[in-house]
C-alpha cells in the first residue's frame, strides 16, 4: 500500500509543526532543490490535466493578481480567455468528440492545457527590452523587474506567444515570474505546487526534459501514439531562433488547437537593436523613475 | 448512508482515499470526481499510471470522463438498471469471487417463504400497503429469524420483534452452502436480476450494450485474489428517490467481486462539505444521537430507557454494546442530573414523531409551524429544493439567525429575493426579524473536521476572524449560557432538561470555549472522576463513564494527546496506512472490514493484496492497519450455541462484518430499508418515460410532499419534455457563498448557465451565451446557454430524450451571480434518507428571458 | 473587486535607486544576459513572503470533504498566505482551485465584521452589537420554544419537544461545534427540526 507516502525529509517535521517554511520545501513537493546557477522551468503534461484551474487560482493568490472578470465567454469552460497582465496561468479548453465512449488512456476528447510564459531561451522579450527590466535570473528564468520597467511595451510584440502585456493600472509589463520570490526561498512555484494531478511539474529543465521524453515513450506504449513534446530542443515550438522553452509541454494534438504557435519566431536576432533603442529612451527615464514610485494596487 | 450501513454495517467510506492508488480498476459513478474532489482524483490517476482501468459512468461527459479509459453514458436516474446489469453479468457468467463471497456475505442464507420480489409482483416487494404507501419488512426476514438492522434504527415495527430477534442467540442463521435452495439469497439474486440483461441495460439507460459489456469485463477482470477494484460515488447517487438503492446495488456488486475490506478495493463515498461526515457522526440531524444511536421516537417502544435499550440493542454482533454507548452519552449530556429514576436523563430527551428533515422543514416553515430558524454555514435559498417554497417559508418566520462569513442569499431574501423581485411581497410585508452574524473560518478557530474517509483532522486557530466574527463554539456556548440563566429558576418539568445540561467548558480570555475540552467530552471519560478513556471498549452501561460520541472514542486517549492533531505520515518505506496522521473512526481503523482481506483461515488472499493476517504464534491478528475485528479471535473460532452467546461471542472467526448481527455482508437486507431488501430500477418521480422494467414507474415508497407550492410533474408530461440534472462545478462550491464571494474563484465560472445538447440548441436556435428560460411547475429561471456535445441525447424506446445540465451554485450574492437552479426543483425524496431528487427531473426550455417583475427596476 | 486587504506584492514594492540599477550601461559593458549583471535592487532583496510569518498554523481546507491539510502563514495577527501542507498523505502540498483560494476566502472583500439586524418589515440592515444580538436571540429562542413546547401527547406519551424552532447547518462546522449544537438544541431545548447539508 503506497498511496500518499511522504518524502523522507517530511519526517523531520512531524514531531512539531513547522514554525517557518520548511527549508528547501521544493525538495519535498517537487523532488528538487532550488539552487542559483541551474536552469529551472515547467513541464506541463496535458495528458494529466483535469482543467481544474487550481494553477490559475494559486498563481493569483500568491502573486496578488486581481480578477479580470471577463464574464462568461461561451468557449467551453474557459472564462479567463488568455494569458495577460493579470493572468499568468491560463487553462485552455477544447471540446472534441465528447460523445466518445472508449478513449486512449489519459486526457482525451476534451483537451485541457495550462498555458504559461515559456521562459524562452533565448528570450525575445528580454532582447527587445531597452531598459534591462526584463532579465534572466540566476534560475535561468525570465522576469520583468518592476522597479525598472518603464512601460515602453517593446517586449509585447516581441513575445512570439503573446504572453507579455502592459497592465492598465501601472502601464508596466507583467507576466509569469516563475515565482522568482519563491525560488529564492527554495519553494516550488505556486501553480506547480498546487496542481492536484502533477500535470504541472517544476524542476531543473534538463531533468524535466528527460522525464518528459520518458513520459512520451510511456504514453506511446500505453496506447496514446499522438503524444509529443512542444518546446524541447528541436521539437515543435522551437527553431527560428528559439533553442528551447524552459516551460514546455506534452501535447497530443496540433499546437494550434491549444492556441500555441506551431513555429514561433524570434523577431530580434540579438540584443543590440534593443540596446540602441534603449539608449534612445534615456530621455524618458524621468518618466520611468516617476512610475517606479507608483506601484500597483 | 443507510445503504453501506445496511450492507456492510457502517454507513461510511470503506477505504482511505490514498488507497485508491492501489486499485486495479476504479469505477467513478454518481460522481464527477475530477471536478468535485480533484485531490482524491489524484490517487485515481496514480493508479492509472500503474495500469489501472478508469471508468466513468455518467449522464455527462465531464472532466472526469476526459481522464477515463471508458465513458459509459447513461441517462440520469437509470443507475440501478446499469448496476443491476453488472450484477446480472457477474452472476450469469460466474465471475464472482466465490471463496470470498460465499463465507463473507449472506449469499447462502435462506429467506422467509413469504418473500416475493418485483419479479413476482411486477415492481413491488411483498409487504406493500397501498393504503399507508409503506412496506412491512416482515416477509423479508430470514427463515425463522428476525434480523434487526445495524442502522441507527434497529427496531422495526413488526409483531413480536423484540422476542423474535432473540433467536439470533440460538444458532446461526439458516444457510445452504450449496446455494441450491430456491430461497437462498444467491437464487433470489439470480431471479431478481434476471431481466437486467445487456439489452435491457441499453434500453433503460441509453448506454450502448457493447460499452456496458466493456465495463462489466473490466470490473470482473480486476477482482479476485490478486486484483481489486474500487467504486467512488457522490451525490450523483444520493440525490435520487432511489438513491439508497443505487448505492446498495454497488455494495452488492463489490461484495460479490470480493473487493470490500481489501487494499485498493471497496466503496469510497465522496462527500461534499468539509465535515459532512462529522456532522452525520455527531449529527446535527433530527433522527439520530451521536454515534448512530436513534433519536427516541414517540411512536416506538422508546418510552423509557429500559424500553429503548431493549428495542434497539441487537442480540448479536458489535451493536450488542449499544447500552454502554447510550448511557455514556446521557451521562455526558446530563451529568449528575441523570439517575436511575430518569434513566440517566433519558427522560429529558425530545422525541421525534415523524420526518423532521429539511424537506418537510421547508413545508413546515411555509405552513407557519416553524417560527424561528437558526442557519449556520448553510444557504438554503440556493441549496434547498423548491427555492420559492423556501423563500415563502422564510417570509413566514418570526425570526431567523444567519451565521456566515458574509451576507448570503438566505440572509438577504427579504431584500433581493424572488418574492420581492416578482412583486409577490414587498419588504415591508415580510415580518421576519433577521440577524446576520459574522462567523469565523477554519483558520480562525480551533476544532476538528471529519473527512470523507472518516478521518478526524484538527485545525488550529492561527488568526482572529475580523471584528465580531465568532466561532459556532462561541455562539452556541454563549447562547446556551444565556438560556441556562433565563431558565435557572424554573421549576417547570419542561425546563429541567436545559437546567440539567452539562455546560461547563473552560473559556479563554475572549470567551471562546476550549474546543479540546469538548473533544475530550466526545472522547469520553470516567464519571465522575473525568479520567479520559482509552477507547470505546472502556465504556460502561452503569453510568460510570461519559462519552459524547462513542465511535470517536480514542481520539483523545490521555491529557495532551489529541490524535486528531497527529501529523506523522508514513515515509517512503510505508506501510501506507498513515496511522500517525489524524484519527479515523472507529479505533483509528483505516480500512473497514479489513478482516476480509484475509481468507477464512486467516491468510492474505494474495501477497499483492496483503493487509491483515492471523499469526498463530502470537495468537493475534497482524496488520499495518488497526484490525477491524477482535484482535485475538482465532479464525477458526465458532460460537458455542449451547451457551446462547451474545454480542461478539456469536460472531465466528471468519465473519468480518462485525456490525451486522450475523457477521456477514447483507446482499439481501432483511430490515432497515424502507423500499425493499434489494435494489430495483424505478424511474425518477419526474421522468419523460415509463419504466421499461416494471409496471411500477417510480419508487412506490418515495417521499412526496403534496403542497400547492410544490406541484409534481406526471410521468411523460408533454409540457416538460426534457430531463434536467443539477450539479456542481470544480470552480464553485455548494451554495456558492465561499467561492462566489472570492474574486479568484468567482471569475472562473462567473455566471450561471445551462448546458444544452447541440441538437436541441440547434432546433431552438440557441447559441452559447444566449439567454434561455427553464421552467417547471414550481417556477421559472433565466440563465445563459452553453451549447455542447458533452451532453448527449438518449434514444429510449425510439424516442429522442434530451437532457439539460444546470450547475446549482448561483444566486444573487457575490461576484459570480445567476438565477437559482433550485427554483425549478421539487420537494420529493428518497424514502430512507429524505434526500431530494435534484439529479433527475423534467423541465421545459425556451430561448429568451423572463419578463421583468413589478418589483424589479 | 481589485480592492484587497492583503500585503502588497513584494515585486511591486517601492524601490529606491532604480536608476542605479538600470542595466543598459552594464549591458553596454558587454555583460552576458545570463549573469546577475541585470539584477535590480528589488530583485536582489526579493524573498518569499512566507519568511515574514511570525506564526504558522496547521489547518484543514474548509471546502469539500477530501480533507486537504493546509499551512496558514500569519504576520501581526493577519494571514499572509495559505498553502497545502506538504506533509499530508492526502494532498501532499497540493490544493484544488477552491482550496487554493482559501487565502482569498479569509480576506474576501465581502467579509462581514459586525452584526446586522433587520427589524420586521424593514427595508435595510441596522448595525447592532454582538452582545445585543446575543441577548435578543436568547430571548426570542426562549419565547418561541416555550410557546411551541409540547410535553406529552394526550395519551401521556412523552414528547419533550418543540416544533417551533428549526436549525439548518453543520456540515461546514467543526465536530465540536456540531456536538454543542446538538446537545443544546436537542438535549437542552427539545428542538427536533434539526438538520444539516447531509441531505442536501
Amino acid at each position: 500500500m503506497d498511496g500518499g507516502l511522504a518524502h523522507p525529509r517530511v519526517l523531520e517535521h512531524t514531531d512539531r509543526d513547522p514554525q517557518k517554511p520548511i527549508p528547501q520545501e521544493a525538495e519535498v513537493t517537487a523532488g528538487c532543490r532550488v539552487e542559483p546557477g541551474r536552469s529551472y522551468g515547467f513541464f506541463t503534461d496535458t495528458t494529466l490535466c483535469i482543467g481544474c484551474k487550481a494553477c490559475e487560482v494559486a498563481c493569483k493568490e500568491w502573486n496578488n493578481l486581481p480578477a479580470d472578470n471577463l464574464g462568461m465567454t461561451g468557449q467551453s469552460y474557459d472564462n479567463t480567455g488568455r494569458l495577460g497582465a493579470h493572468t499568468w496561468r491560463h487553462v485552455t479548453f477544447l471540446e472534441q468528440d465528447a460523445r466518445a465512449t472508449s478513449m486512449p488512456p489519459f486526457q482525451s476528447n476534451w483537451l485541457m492545457m495550462s498555458d504559461v510564459c515559456k521562459h524562452c531561451d533565448p528570450a525575445p522579450c528580454l532582447e527587445a527590452c531597452p531598459t534591462g527590466a526584463l532579465f534572466r535570473t540566476e534560475f535561468d528564468t525570465v522576469v520583468v523587474q518592476q522597479d525598472i520597467c518603464n512601460g515602453c511595451g517593446y517586449c509585447v510584440p516581441a513575445c512570439p506567444f503573446g504572453v507579455v502585456e502592459l497592465a492598465k493600472e501601472d502601464g508596466k509589463a507583467h507576466k509569469c515570474t516563475l515565482c522568482y520570490d519563491r525560488l529564492k526561498g527554495g519553494l516550488e512555484p505556486a501553480c506547480a505546487k498546487s496542481c492536484p494531478t502533477d500535470s504541472i511539474q517544476f524542476g531543473p529543465v534538463e531533468e524535466l526534459q528527460r522525464r518528459a521524453e520518458a513520459r512520451v515513450t510511456d504514453l506511446h506504449e500505453k496506447g496514446q501514439p499522438k503524444a509529443y513534446l512542444y518546446g524541447t530542443p528541436g521539437a515543435p515550438g522551437t527553431g527560428k531562433g528559439l533553442h528551447h522553452l524552459n516551460a514546455f509541454f506534452l501535447l497530443t494534438e496540433r499546437p494550434e488547437l491549444y492556441n500555441l504557435p506551431p513555429a514561433p519566431a524570434r523577431p530580434a536576432r540579438n540584443a543590440r537593436p534593443s540596446l540602441l533603442s534603449g539608449l534612445a529612451t534615456i530621455a524618458g527615464l524621468a518618466v520611468a523613475a516617476a512610475l517606479v514610485g507608483v506601484g500597483r494596487r | 448512508m443507510p445503504s453501506l450501513g445496511a450492507t456492510y454495517g457502517r454507513g461510511a467510506a470503506t477505504l482511505p482515499q490514498w488507497d485508491l492508488a492501489n486499485s486495479d480498476c476504479v469505477l467513478v459513478m454518481g460522481s464527477n470526481m475530477a471536478e468535485n474532489h480533484p485531490i482524491a482524483f489524484r490517487f485515481v490517476l496514480q493508479a492509472k499510471q500503474r495500469g489501472a482501468t478508469v471508468i466513468h459512468a455518467d449522464p455527462r461527459f465531464t472532466r472526469t470522463s476526459a481522464l477515463a479509459d471508458i465513458h459509459a453514458p447513461l441517462r440520469a436516474g437509470s443507475d440501478i438498471a446499469f448496476l443491476g446489469g453488472l450484477i446480472h453479468h457477474v452472476l450469469e457468467h460466474d465471475l464472482w469471487f466465490r471463496d470470498y463471497a460465499l463465507p463473507y456475505t449472506n449469499l447462502s442464507t435462506i429467506v422467509d417463504e413469504e418473500y416475493q420480489g418485483p419479479e413476482e409482483l411486477d415492481g413491488l416487494f411483498s409487504g406493500w400497503s397501498e393504503e399507508s404507501k409503506r412496506y412491512s419488512p416482515q416477509s423479508w426476514q430470514y427463515q425463522g429469524v428476525m434480523m434487526p438492522s445495524s442502522l441507527a434504527e434497529a427496531f422495526i415495527e413488526t409483531e413480536g420483534f423484540c422476542e423474535a430477534v432473540k433467536r439470533l442467540h440460538e444458532g446461526p442463521t439458516p444457510k445452504d452452502p450449496t446455494l441450491q435452495h430456491p430461497r437462498c439469497v444467491y437464487q433470489i439474486l439470480k431471479r431478481h436480476f434476471a431481466r437486467y440483461t445487456p439489452e435491457m441495460v441499453e434500453r433503460a439507460t441509453g448506454c450502448p450494450r457493447e460499452v456496458f459489456l466493456k465495463v462489466a469485463e473490466a470490473l470482473a477482470r480486476n477482482s479476485g485474489r490478486e486484483r481489486t477494484g474500487a467504486i467512488c460515488y457522490a451525490v450523483g447517487w444520493t440525490h435520487h428517490s432511489t438513491g439508497v438503492q443505487m448505492i446498495r446495488a454497488a455494495a452488492i456488486l463489490q461484495a460479490l467481486l470480493g473487493n470490500v475490506g481489501r487494499p485498493g478495493g471497496g466503496i469510497l463515498a465522496l462527500r461534499g462539505h468539509t465535515s459532512i461526515q462529522g456532522s452525520t457522526d455527531i449529527p446535527t440531524l433530527y433522527d439520530m444521537l451521536p454515534g448512530y444511536l436513534p433519536q427516541p421516537h414517540a411512536l416506538k417502544p422508546h418510552q423509557d430507557l429500559a424500553q429503548y435499550l431493549e428495542a434497539e440493542t441487537n442480540p448479536t454482533g458489535w451493536w450488542h454494546n449499544f447500552p454502554k454507548y447510550a448511557v455514556s452519552l446521557l451521562r455526558a449530556w446530563y451529568g449528575g442530573a441523570g439517575n436511575k429514576e430518569n434513566g440517566f436523563g433519558y427522560d429529558f430527551l425530545p422525541r421525534i414523531v415523524g420526518d423532521h428533515s429539511q424537506l418537510p422543514m421547508t413545508v413546515a416553515m411555509r405552513d407557519g409551524i416553524i417560527k424561528g430558524l437558526f442557519v449556520m454555514g448553510q444557504n438554503p435559498v440556493v441549496g434547498g429544493s423548491n427555492s420559492l417554497l423556501v423563500q415563502r417559508g422564510l417570509a413566514q418566520l418570526d425570526w431567523m439567525v444567519v451565521r456566515d462569513f458574509a451576507e448570503t442569499d438566505t440572509a438577504s431574501f427579504w431584500r433581493d429575493g424572488h418574492l420581492v423581485r416578482s412583486g409577490e411581497l414587498r419588504p415591508e410585508e415580510i415580518g421576519t426579524e433577521v440577524f446576520l452574524m459574522p462567523a469565523s473560518l477554519s483558520g480562525e478557530k480551533a476544532g476538528s473536521f471529519t473527512n470523507t474517509h472518516r478521518l478526524l483532522q484538527w485545525h488550529d486557530k492561527v488568526v482572529d476572524g475580523p471584528g465580531d466574527s465568532r466561532s459556532e463554539h462561541w455562539f452556541t456556548y454563549h447562547l446556551g449560557r444565556r438560556l441556562k440563566s433565563l431558565y435557572a429558576d424554573s421549576t417547570r418539568e419542561e425546563d429541567q432538561a436545559i437546567r440539567a445540561l452539562t455546560w461547563d467548558y473552560p473559556v479563554d480570555e475572549e470567551g471562546e470555549p476550549d474546543a479540546e475540552a469538548v473533544l475530550q467530552e466526545i472522547n469520553g471519560y470516567t464519571w465522575p472522576e473525568r479520567k479520559l478513556v482509552q477507547d470505546f471498549k472502556e465504556l460502561k452501561e452503569d453510568g460510570s463513564t461519559a462519552c459524547g460520541c462513542w465511535i470517536y472514542s480514542g481520539v483523545f486517549p490521555e491529557e495532551g494527546r489529541n490524535l486528531a492533531r497527529a501529523r506523522k505520515p508514513d515515509g517512503p518505506d510505508g506501510p501506507g496506512t498513515h496511522l500517525g496522521w489524524g484519527f479515523a473512526w472507529p479505533d483509528n481503523r483505516r480500512t473497514l472490514n479489513n478482516r476480509a482481506s484475509a481468507d477464512p483461515e486467516g491468510r492474505p488472499w494474495s501477497e499483492r493484496k496483503r493487509l491483515v493476517w492471523w499469526d498463530e504464534d502470537k495468537g493475534e491478528w497482524q496488520s499495518p492497519d488497526k484490525v477491524d475485528f477482535i484482535p485475538t479471535k482465532r479464525p477458526d473460532y465458532e460460537p458455542d450455541w449451547e451457551k446462547k452467546p451474545a454480542g461478539m461471542d456469536a460472531i465466528s472467526g471468519h465473519q468480518p462484518f462485525i456490525m451486522i448481527p450475523d457477521g456477514v455482508a447483507g446482499l439481501f437486507v432483511p430490515s432497515g430499508l424502507k423500499d425493499g431488501p434489494l435494489p430495483a430500477h424505478f424511474e425518477p418521480v419526474e421522468s419523460p418515460v415509463s419504466n421499461p422494467l416494471y409496471r411500477q414507474d417510480a419508487n412506490p415508497a418515495a417521499k412526496r410532499w403534496e403542497h400547492a407550492d410544490n406541484p409534481i410533474h406526471a410521468t411523460g408530461d408533454p409540457r416538460f419534455p426534457h430531463m434536467l440534472t443539477t450539479y456542481r462545478l470544480t470552480e464553485q462550491h455548494s451554495g456558492g457563498t465561499p467561492t462566489r464571494l472570492v474574486p479568484t474563484t468567482a471569475e472562473l465560472m462567473p455566471e450561471g448557465f445551462c448546458e444544452i445538447p447541440t441538437e436541441l440548441a440547434a432546433s431552438l436556435g440557441i447559441r452559447s451565451t444566449d439567454w434561455v428560460v427553464l421552467s417547471t411547475a414550481r417556477g421559472e429561471i433565466e440563465t445563459r446557454a452553453l451549447v455542447t456535445d458533452r451532453l448527449q441525447p438518449f434514444r429510449l424506446d425510439g424516442r429522442l430524450i434530451f437532457q439539460l445540465g444546470l450547475p446549482w451554485h448561483y444566486g444573487w450574492a457575490g461576484y459570480a451571480t445567476g438565477d437559482i437552479a433550485n427554483v425549478l426543483t421539487a420537494v420529493v425524496g428518497d424514502p430512507n434518507t429524505a434526500m431530494h431528487e435534484n439529479k433527475a427531473l423534467t423541465c421545459a426550455l425556451r430561448p429568451g428571458r423572463l419578463p421583468r417583475g413589478k418589483g424589479e427596476s | 473587486m481589485t480592492e484587497r486587504r492583503r500585503p502588497r506584492r513584494s515585486l511591486t514594492r517601492k524601490s529606491a535607486g532604480a536608476l542605479a540599477d538600470w542595466s543598459v550601461p552594464r549591458q553596454l559593458r558587454g555583460a552576458p544576459d545570463k549573469t546577475k549583471a541585470a539584477e535590480s535592487a528589488m530583485s536582489r532583496g526579493l524573498r518569499p513572503r512566507l519568511e515574514q510569518a511570525d506564526k504558522v498554523g496547521t489547518s484543514i481546507c474548509p471546502y469539500c470533504a477530501v480533507g486537504c491539510a493546509q499551512l496558514i502563514y500569519a504576520k501581526d495577527g493577519k494571514p499572509i498566505h495559505v498553502e497545502g501542507d506538504p506533509r499530508s498523505p492526502i494532498n501532499q502540498g497540493t490544493l484544488c482551485p477552491k482550496g487554493a483560494a482559501t487565502f482569498g476566502l479569509m480576506l474576501s472583500p465581502q467579509r462581514l465584521d459586525h452584526c446586522l439586524h433587520r427589524a420586521p418589515g424593514a427595508g435595510e440592515w441596522r448595525r447592532v452589537t454582538l452582545d445585543w444580538a446575543m441577548d435578543r436571540i436568547a430571548h426570542l429562542a426562549k419565547r418561541t420554544r416555550d410557546e411551541g413546547y409540547v410535553a406529552r401527547l394526550p395519551d401521556g406519551t412523552r414528547l419533550n419537544h418543540t416544533l417551533s424552532i428549526g436549525s439548518l447547518g453543520g456540515a461546514t462546522l467543526d465536530n465540536e461545534e456540531n456536538y454543542l449544537i446538538k446537545k443544546l438544541f436537542s438535549g437542552g431545548l427539545g428542538m427536533v427540526f434539526l438538520e444539516n447539508q447531509a441531505r442536501v
